[in-house]
């Protein structure tokens, strides 16, 4: 089976560029969730997991870390990590969300909003260098070979950071297979990879298997 | 003149693979193919001792194998110029120090030397630290991408030799920190770049487990017993004192053993009186190692890190610690304080253990001493953290899409 459209295969390579707001407690994060870049936000939650894909356990942005580490509120902390990236489509809803849940947090527990955390958190963004890799599928055995072959950096690219860039609930993978291999099934499932508690490795491990057992029905 | 600086065996890009796989090395070669015939020029203050130093060492002949056209030079001065600027090393990391006028004088003038010495005809020119940072003196008019690395911790500076040297960084495109905490009020753009240590290098590679042995032997250490290890220069700023302390506090609890092992950067004057100190404070306890080793020692460093339970390194300031990069690389528990660019290594609980005290170091030794499962846990996810992130494969990755962020028009 051929596709309508070729899946192109592309690398992006970022520079981590450091703003000039910080946070020196969370009062001071709340605004900074509402002032910061929207690339801001976007480096903080979507990049920093595929930043730790490594940790499987108890990491999930850098906010909720910073809570944790440096502020030293747990249940803070459990609260921003819950607040799933998959669920969002624009950093506007997502920005918001987190600032809420700091808000509420704040209001309830003013005496702790003001104490200061060990270590300030700093408000980063990421200037984004996209490459094409020169490589395309129009099969679903093309589209196996590449995924063997793809970096951590094109893998974090076309599963993680593709569902702000789509504007969809999805990722790359998943939107191909579906709407130019018409492969819905496959589709959902790949996107059903749980990247909150599986590396990257074992992701892409999972997508084969999937795509395997497409390919031998 | 240009030197011919580098001094290690050269691997070549290939051999990288097996450590971080074909794809990630396919990719350093598609990024860099739209740099290729372009320029790089690095200048930094020694070519032999310290972080700086050892990266380029690596970084140079991977940027060569690329088809980048790179070269390193070194500055050259005076006893009285490195004495001035290892004074302002330490006023950066917040010591205080009086800025005189001959101080002063002697660091202009020793740029205006070096201006008139080395030639600044590349692509892109990356200076790395304060000492050479009034190089920007003979930038050409309308021609590369001039870069200031910093590699020191510039949170608290002191503001007098901050205020002297800001003029010079402010005419930089952009300057680069090893961590957000580092940053300062700048008019250009700041980049986070993590300095890197290389796998495949003597103090990274694997070793034979006899040549581990020998080593343990040739300086007297028990392999049967536990062993802590902090691997720095005898400098103040990395507390080797503390370390003797917190080993005191340990001991009290565990029959371990502690080993001290550093050597000198040719720019460093102070390493003889902190050598001193170390030695009285460790009085003539023969569980305490203290190893005052030359340059040339990268090998017996690999198998003393290997050879310890526990890697320690307590420092006061910090620009990164690359000794606690290569101790996690080497999937050792690592017990570190929380300053410089050491958190972003040490990921609490995830990576290794941060401390803020004597007293906080010695219980997180005693923990993980206690605790082996959770030990190894800990090494291994450092181990995948310098995998991703502080590889000089990552480092030269970092170097190249700046590169191409500078010649992306607007």
């Amino acid at each position: 089976m051929k596709a309508t459209e070729a899946f192109q295969f592309a690398t992006a390579s970022y520079l981590v560029r450091i703003g000039n707001q910080a946070a020196a407690n969370l009062l001071e994060l709340e605004q900074g969730l509402a002032d910061c870049s929207d690339a801001s936000i976007f480096y903080h939650t979507f990049q920093s997991l595929g930043r730790h894909h490594f940790l499987t356990e108890g990491f999930s942005n850098d906010f909720a870390q910073w809570v944790l580490g440096s502020c030293n509120r747990p249940a803070l902390a459990e609260q921003m990590a819950t607040v799933d990236i998959r669920d969002y489509v624009s950093v506007v809803d997502l920005r918001n969300d987190l600032r809420k849940v700091v808000q509420e947090y704040c209001r309830g527990n003013s005496g702790t909003a003001s104490q200061a955390a060990f270590e300030r958190f700093f408000f980063c963004e990421t200037v984004e260098e996209k490459v094409p890799l020169g490589r395309e599928a129009w099969t679903l055995e093309e589209f196996r070979d590449g995924l063997k072959d793809l970096a951590h950096g094109s893998l974090q690219f076309h599963f993680i950071t593709s569902r702000l860039r789509l504007q969809l609930r999805t990722n790359d993978f998943s939107r191909w297979l579906s709407q130019e291999m018409g492969l819905i099934d496959l589709a959902r499932k790949v996107d059903q990879i749980d990247i909150y508690t599986t590396t990257l490795d074992s992701a892409r491990s999972r997508i084969l298997h999937l795509v395997e057992g497409e390919l031998a029905r | 003149m240009t030197q011919t600086l580098v001094k290690a065996r050269v691997n070549n890009l290939d051999d990288y693979e097996s450590i971080i796989g074909g794809a990630e090395v396919a990719e350093l070669r598609t990024l860099a193919a739209r740099l290729r015939g372009r320029s790089v020029q690095m200048v930094n203050s020694t070519a032999v001792g310290g972080g700086v130093a050892e990266i380029l060492n690596r970084m140079v002949p991977l940027m060569q194998e690329l088809e980048i056209g790179v070269r390193w030079d070194v500055i050259t001065g005076g006893e009285d110029f490195y004495a001035v600027t290892k004074a302002f090393h330490n006023a950066l990391h917040g010591e205080s120090y009086r800025l005189s006028d001959e101080s002063f004088k002697t660091f202009l003038a020793n740029a205006e030397q070096n201006c008139a010495r080395l030639h600044f005809d590349c692509d892109f020119t990356m200076i790395h630290d304060p000492q050479p940072v009034a190089l920007i003196d003979a930038r050409p008019k309308d021609r590369g991408h001039w870069t200031w690395r910093c590699h020191i911790d510039l949170s608290q500076p002191n503001q007098k030799v901050w205020n002297f040297l800001a003029p010079f960084v402010n005419r930089f495109d952009s300057a680069i920190f090893s961590s957000p905490a580092f940053s300062r009020q700048l008019p250009i753009p700041q980049y986070l770049f993590y300095p890197s240590i290389d796998p495949l290098s003597e103090k990274n590679r694997d070793l034979d487990p006899k040549f581990i042995e020998q080593t343990l032997a040739q300086f007297d250490i028990d392999p049967r017993r536990p062993i802590v290890t902090q691997i720095s220069r005898f400098d103040r700023l990395k507390d080797p004192v503390g370390v003797v302390r917190a080993y005191h506090i340990v001991k009290r609890y565990t029959d371990c053993q502690l080993v001290l092992a550093g050597g000198g950067a040719s720019d460093d004057p102070e390493g003889d009186a902190v050598l001193a100190e170390v030695r009285e404070a460790a009085g003539k306890d023969s569980d305490i190692h203290i190893l005052d080793l030359p340059p040339s020692s990268a090998p017996e460093i690999n198998a003393l890190q290997r050879a310890s339970t526990i890697i320690v390194q307590k420092s006061l300031r910090e620009g990164f610690g690359l000794t606690v990069t290569e101790g996690l690389w080497k999937k050792k528990p690592v017990v570190a304080s929380a300053v410089g660019g050491i958190p972003s290594q040490v990921i609490h609980k995830h990576t290794g253990m941060l401390a803020h005290s004597i007293e906080g170091t010695a219980y997180q030794v005693r923990f993980l001493l206690s605790n082996p499962a959770i030990a190894q846990r800990l090494g291994e996810n450092g181990h995948e953290h310098v995998r991703e992130h502080f590889l000089i494969t990552s480092d030269v990755r970092r170097h190249l899409t700046l590169f191409l962020h500078f010649l992306r028009p607007n």
